[in-house]
């Protein structure tokens, strides 16, 4: 039977997630967040699934659509609110804003704005730990698109020679911004990419957290006890368009509603209430819990001050 | 004192900072068991083996990737690219990551990356292996840019860009790994964004860096004998730029000939004299003049390659027509 720490620690990070993403879409049809901002909702199970099968001092990069990996990786909502915003308060001081949410100190090495920007990052992360001899790892995510990256080919490979403890993690949702996965790749299993570097490879239902968690957890032991990276994909599905302005043209809307039936949250809180693990009540709860913060978060983000003028030229340089 | 070449110069700041710090290690295309494409990395694997010098796939973007990742937990790579040529492969590794993850993680990391490279022409080997990209990486802010002419500042800037706490882009020139100089035997290091006045002069400064330091100071030696006083300077490390310097040679001479050997549209040079535009226009007393490389690819012909770069000749013909 499961752990019901383990069960009120997944459901409430993924609750933060979808309310955190809602919050920022409000934000931005209200003018308040200025810019762009790709939003996790749906894709919750994969980056809480995933990063709870990691240590605090494992390391994790990111990607465009980064918000969800941020929270995951024991992220303050103020100050990735604060962010998002601009603020002084921010995670990164209002420098990176969502595209670059990034907390080293927790083991987040940041979010990229670049397609497959953070795929050769992980792997060297992986080789500092292998030169270190720790038993750290690293989990390296990237969307579908990203495997058509050359960077992917060349990091993986290296990985694979040298045995990194790497765990390279396809969040597949099946888009490329608008170019489908079919219009894109030649090979639509996408797990098979790794067979080119000998990499054992799996493919998990991305929308079902316990099975993420499981099948991250396997490869998570195998990294750290030295036998070398792996390479899962994670079918999910991003319920808002790639950006905001995006009218979301080259999918359906039955699409759509076949994969918000498949909703990681309702589906683990019904599960868990099934299991006599959380009652009704305490899901409720932790959903007003949550909503509570995430209000907290955007109050915070929005009452900081702007960063000072003469700090356009500081951070520059170490 | 002793004197070495640049190649062993360079190799000896790598063994030297290899045994200071266990952090650091040399990764790249062929710099293990072969010694490097210019044999700078020569003996290295076998005195430090597979773990310390490593031997990378042919993936200039993931070679510059796993760098950026080492360094941002807590290790100081030295990562070669075998010629600038190749960087554009990992440009975006080094402009948009190595370069502005300090910034835009709001300061609170580093990334004490070395990329070494080697450009320039004078081989023949054409437009593929004889450029020279530094003006690419000048308009970077984030980077540092080093260029050593001579083999004392080479080892001395070398050690100073691996102990850097930011990412340093080395740029190394294939007709200098032969050239010898004094180089002390004791440690010394060469601060990184100090030009140096290489040749005092009064008549006119010669500013410029790399291998057209030596076309320079040839070039100083016969304007010498006409009884023209040329001051040369080397920059040494084009970003930060030595502003400075640059600014104290201009209201010695106030007459500037600055050359280069990369093209001359968009390139080096141009940065240089709008520098000195800025902040010396009142002390100049004639027009600035660059003597650059042509606006072509590098043609494989030596004599078209020859012509495609300056020389001494064409450095003292600019000198005397800011002095007319």
């Amino acid at each position: 039977m499961m752990d019901k720490t383990l069960a009120v620690q997944l459901l409430k990070q993924m609750m933060e997630i979808r309310q955190f993403e809602d919050k920022i879409m409000e934000l931005l049809a209200k003018n308040v967040a200025e810019g762009g901002s790709h939003l996790y909702a749906g894709m919750e199970a994969v980056a809480v699934g995933a990063i709870s099968a990691l240590r605090t001092d494992d390391y994790i990069t990111s990607t465009h659509r980064g918000h969800g990996h941020a929270i995951a990786k024991d992220g303050d909502l103020k100050a990735l609110m604060a962010e998002i915003l601009g603020r002084k308060t921010g995670v990164c001081k209002g420098k990176g804003g969502s595209l670059h949410l990034a907390d080293v100190s927790k083991g987040n090495l940041g979010a990229n704005g670049v397609v497959g920007g953070s795929i050769g990052l992980a792997t060297g992360a992986g080789l500092s730990i292998k030169m270190k001899k720790t038993d750290q790892v690293v989990l390296c995510f990237f969307g579908d698109g990203a495997t058509n990256q050359g960077i992917f080919y060349e990091s993986l490979n290296i990985a694979s020679l040298w045995q990194l403890p790497v765990i390279y993690i396809c969040e597949n949702n099946f888009y490329g911004m608008s170019v489908s996965v079919k219009r894109a790749s030649a090979v639509q299993d996408l797990s098979k990419k790794a067979l080119a570097f000998d990499m054992p490879a799996e493919t998990v239902d991305g929308m079902d957290v316990l099975a993420v968690r499981e099948s991250v957890s396997r490869r998570v032991n195998q990294a750290r006890s030295g036998q070398g990276p792996s390479f899962i994909v994670a079918n999910t599905y991003r319920y808002y368009g790639h950006s905001r302005s995006d009218p979301r043209v080259y999918r359906t809307r039955e699409e759509e509603k076949f994969w918000r039936e498949r909703d990681p949250i309702p589906n683990f809180s019904r599960k868990m209430i099934e299991q006599g693990i959380l009652s009704q009540e305490e899901v409720t709860q932790l959903e007003e819990q949550v909503k509570q913060a995430i209000e907290e978060a955007t109050e915070y983000a929005i009452d900081s001050p702007w960063p000072e003028p003469e700090e356009l030229y500081t951070d520059l340089y170490a | 004192m002793r004197e070495i070449t640049y190649r062993q110069a360079l190799n000896e700041a790598l063994d030297e900072e290899l045994t200071r710090d266990r952090a650091v290690f040399v990764a790249g295309e062929d710099v293990a068991i072969y010694g490097g494409a210019y044999g700078v990395t020569a003996d290295l694997w076998k005195k430090y083996g597979d773990d310390r010098v490593k031997d990378t796939p042919i993936s200039e973007s993931a070679i510059v990737g796993l760098g950026i990742g080492a360094a941002l937990t807590g290790l100081r790579p030295v990562v070669e690219i075998m010629y600038i040529d190749f960087i554009p492969l990992a440009l975006e590794q080094i402009n948009n990551q190595a370069a502005k993850i300090r910034y835009m993680f709001g300061g609170k990391c580093k990334v004490p990356l070395t990329i070494r490279t080697e450009g320039g022409a004078g081989r023949t080997l054409g437009a593929h292996h004889s450029q020279s990209l530094e003006a690419w990486l000048i308009h970077i802010p984030g980077l540092k840019v080093v260029m050593p002419a001579t083999p004392a500042d080479a080892k001395g800037l070398l050690k100073s860009s691996i102990r850097d706490d930011n990412p340093v882009v080395f740029i190394e020139h294939k007709m200098l790994y032969n050239t010898k100089g004094p180089v002390p035997e004791e440690e010394y290091l060469v601060p990184i964004g100090r030009a140096e006045v290489k040749k005092p002069g009064r008549d006119v400064s010669i500013i410029t860096y790399s291998r057209m330091l030596l076309f320079s100071l040839e070039a100083a030696v016969s304007l010498e004998k006409e009884g023209i006083s040329a001051e040369v300077v080397d920059l040494r490390t084009l970003l930060p730029m030595d502003v400075e310097s640059i600014v104290k040679t201009v209201k010695k001479t106030h007459r500037v000939v600055i050359v280069e050997e990369d093209c001359k549209t968009g390139g080096t040079g141009a940065e240089i004299g709008m520098t000195i535009m800025e902040n010396a226009f009142d002390e100049l007393d004639a027009p600035i003049k660059r003597v650059a490389g042509a606006d072509v690819p590098m043609p494989k012909s030596p004599v078209l390659e020859r012509l495609a770069i300056p020389d001494p000749e064409r450095i003292c013909q600019a000198v005397k027509e800011v002095l007319r």
